[in-house]
């Protein structure tokens, strides 16, 4: 891994007096790009600092051990979601882009969002991004539809699945009555659009590995469906194609942090370089990565490629809605509605 | 009782009783208990600093008709598959402890309870298999059939009848089949040398003598489908929202630990009254 970006990220470690040879610690999801060994490997060769993992099973526990655990992280993966909260708490600490020589390529729209810049100050590097839509069985149709709609067209019905999660279904329901996923306003037409949908249904569908079952079985000519997800049953050989309709999908971003606590932030910072370098993303999605959220790094891939085909085209991107927090009173609320029509079927 | 007065005997009891209610404090009453706290609250406290105590959780039953409208639903769902289960479980217990003798017998009786050795959800999963659409069961009637049928079974209430009756059948063929056989044969013997006919000797004497086993089964099937929620969830599809599947959502997707406990206490009390109001035909049955 010979690269002029690592070149440069080794002469600048080089240059930088004492700070030659740290141990970061990375707290991430298992699994999670960060941990592939040659990259690690990569990085290590070039900097000279050693990465040592740690892992989270939910946010919750994400957030819990940086608060108990100061200063035992250095690179921490967090939902833009939380972000606002973990800065708030002052667990995060403010970054500045201009230490980062990839980050020209992350489009405004990541760099500039709300939920990573609490308080005016970027507190996360946009790293991954995906979107929750809906997925078609290319046999089951001529022409890949491109509106929402299909999930209520009465030529697929009893074919028809979504992912049994309120806070998924009320959102879907508000993109197919063109509101604000974040707010919605009106929750009776959410209500009659969603009452509408159940007859629809075959099933509903919970994991992965469910869905895929479902679809090789030909259960499901449409349904709900996430981006990366969709990546993968296609490489698994299932006849999908996943769609960004007209109205809208509902996105989620992941960030890079460096807590407050870090001792060790301009390694942290020269890691997450990497971690948004496209030279990386080119070699992660060779593996299975989701959409990368640097323009460039989607821009590296082979044209085929489905985070460079779909999600990087910047129309596309243009018609997600990032999920926003949501606080509890609104999820019991969204449960409520939910279950009632669920209740009744 | 009159004849454990010695202090030495009294002794003896309690230390023989002893372990039975340590298990039955630790195992039941404890967890149970916490339950029961929970159901009262406002908020759990290790995530809420200002929970408090309140009856709003059992209020929310009141006010929201869903939960009545999934509790009736559960309910029903609970009589119908205990009243196949003795259909069906009745009969074969019949057949076990009268008609066959021997090793056949064994035989059958391993295959009624070969079931229960394996997991709920593997039973589960394998009927989903059997009833989906061109599944086994499809393909195996139209193999047998000359004209196409399409069943349609999977997710629908009927799927979910059938695993849960599968599920609970052995229980009412073990408890009917343990007092059917205790029934003496010469009773039998006498009533058909008196001319009883096989549906007199059935109705006067077999059902009347096995009555209080097979209620013993029907309660069993009874209890745990009211408040079932994998099988419906699985085999139900979007028909499959039932009282238990509710329960479950407040515990794993809202994490409203306090709803959730007060709704499981809440069919616990329905569950009690409606034996408490079969009691007299259960009193009747064991006299």
């Amino acid at each position: 891994m010979k690269s002029a970006f690592l070149l440069s990220l080794s002469a600048a470690a080089l240059a930088a007096s004492g700070a030659l040879a740290d141990e970061i610690r990375v707290l991430n999801w298992q699994g999670y790009g960060t941990d592939i060994d040659w990259a690690v490997k990569a990085f290590e060769e070039a900097t000279g600092h050693t990465v040592v993992h740690e892992y989270f099973n939910s946010e919750q526990e994400m957030l819990t051990k940086m608060r108990t655990n100061p200063g035992a992280y250095d690179v921490v993966l967090v939902n833009a979601i939380y972000n606002p909260q973990a800065t708030a708490e002052g667990l995060l600490s403010p970054i500045d882009p201009a230490g980062l020589e990839n980050f020209v390529g992350i489009p405004a729209e990541f760099a500039g969002s709300a939920m990573l810049n609490e308080g005016g100050a970027l507190h996360g590097v946009p790293w991954t991004w995906g979107v929750t839509s809906f997925a078609v069985n290319t046999q089951a149709f001529d022409t890949v539809p491109d509106t929402l709609e299909v999930l209520w067209d009465p030529a697929h019905e009893g074919r028809v699945s979504v992912r049994d999660d309120a806070v998924e279904a009320m959102q879907i329901g508000a993109l197919a009555t063109g509101q604000d996923i974040n707010d919605i306003r009106d929750l009776e037409a959410v209500r009659a659009k969603l009452e509408a949908l159940l007859p629809q249904l075959r099933t509903f569908w919970g994991s992965e590995n469910d869905w895929n079952q479902f679809m090789a079985a030909g259960e499901f000519d449409v349904s709900t469906y996430w981006s990366g997800s969709a990546a993968r049953s296609a490489a698994m050989g299932l006849p999908v194609e996943f769609v960004v309709p007209k109205e809208g999908a509902i996105g989620w971003l992941d960030s890079l942090a460096v807590p407050a606590s870090s001792e060790h932030k301009e390694a942290a910072l020269q890691f997450i370089d990497w971690m948004i370098d496209p030279e990386f993303y080119v070699g992660w999605d060779a593996e299975g990565a989701p959409a990368s959220a640097n323009g460039e790094a989607a821009a590296a891939l082979d044209e085929s490629a489905f985070n460079r085909r779909v999600l990087g085209d910047p129309e596309v991107a243009a018609r997600v809605q990032f999920q926003a927090p949501i606080d509890d009173g609104t999820r019991r609320e969204y449960l409520e509605i939910w279950q009632a029509l669920k209740a009744v079927q | 009782m009159a004849d454990l007065e010695t202090p030495a005997e009294r002794r003896r009891l309690f230390t023989l009783l002893s372990p039975a209610y340590l298990w039955l404090t630790v195992a039941v009453f404890l967890p149970l208990s916490a339950m029961l706290f929970f159901s009262f609250l406002t908020d759990m406290p290790q995530d809420a600093p200002d929970w408090g105590v309140t009856l709003g959780n059992y209020a929310e039953f009141l006010t929201n008709p869903t939960y009545a409208t999934l509790l009736r639903k559960s309910l029903t769902l609970a009589f119908t598959v205990t009243g196949f289960c003795i259909l069906i479980g009745y009969p074969c217990a019949l057949v076990l402890a009268k008609s066959i003798k021997g090793r056949s017998r064994e035989a059958l009786f391993l295959m009624v309870i070969l079931p229960f050795w394996s997991n709920s959800l593997v039973r589960i999963f394998s009927w989903a298999i059997v009833l989906r659409g061109n599944g086994v069961l499809e393909r195996a009637v139209n193999w047998l059939l000359p004209f196409d049928v399409r069943l349609n079974l999977m997710f629908t209430t009927d799927a979910v009848v059938i695993g849960l009756v599968h599920s609970y059948l052995p229980y009412v063929i073990l408890t009917s089949y343990l007092a059917l056989q205790a029934v003496d044969d010469d009773l039998i013997d006498a009533a058909r040398s008196m001319g009883a006919s096989k549906l007199t000797i059935l109705r006067r004497i077999l059902l009347p003598l096995s009555l209080p086993g097979l209620l013993a089964g029907a309660v069993l099937v009874f209890v745990p489908v009211v408040g079932s929620f994998m099988e419906p969830r699985i085999l139900g599809g979007r028909m499959g929202t039932y009282y238990g599947t509710v329960i479950e959502d407040q515990f794993v997707a809202v994490y409203n630990w306090p709803l959730g406990a007060a709704l499981s206490f809440i069919l616990l009390a329905v569950v009690i009254a409606i034996l408490a109001a079969a009691s007299p035909v259960l009193k009747r049955a064991q006299t």
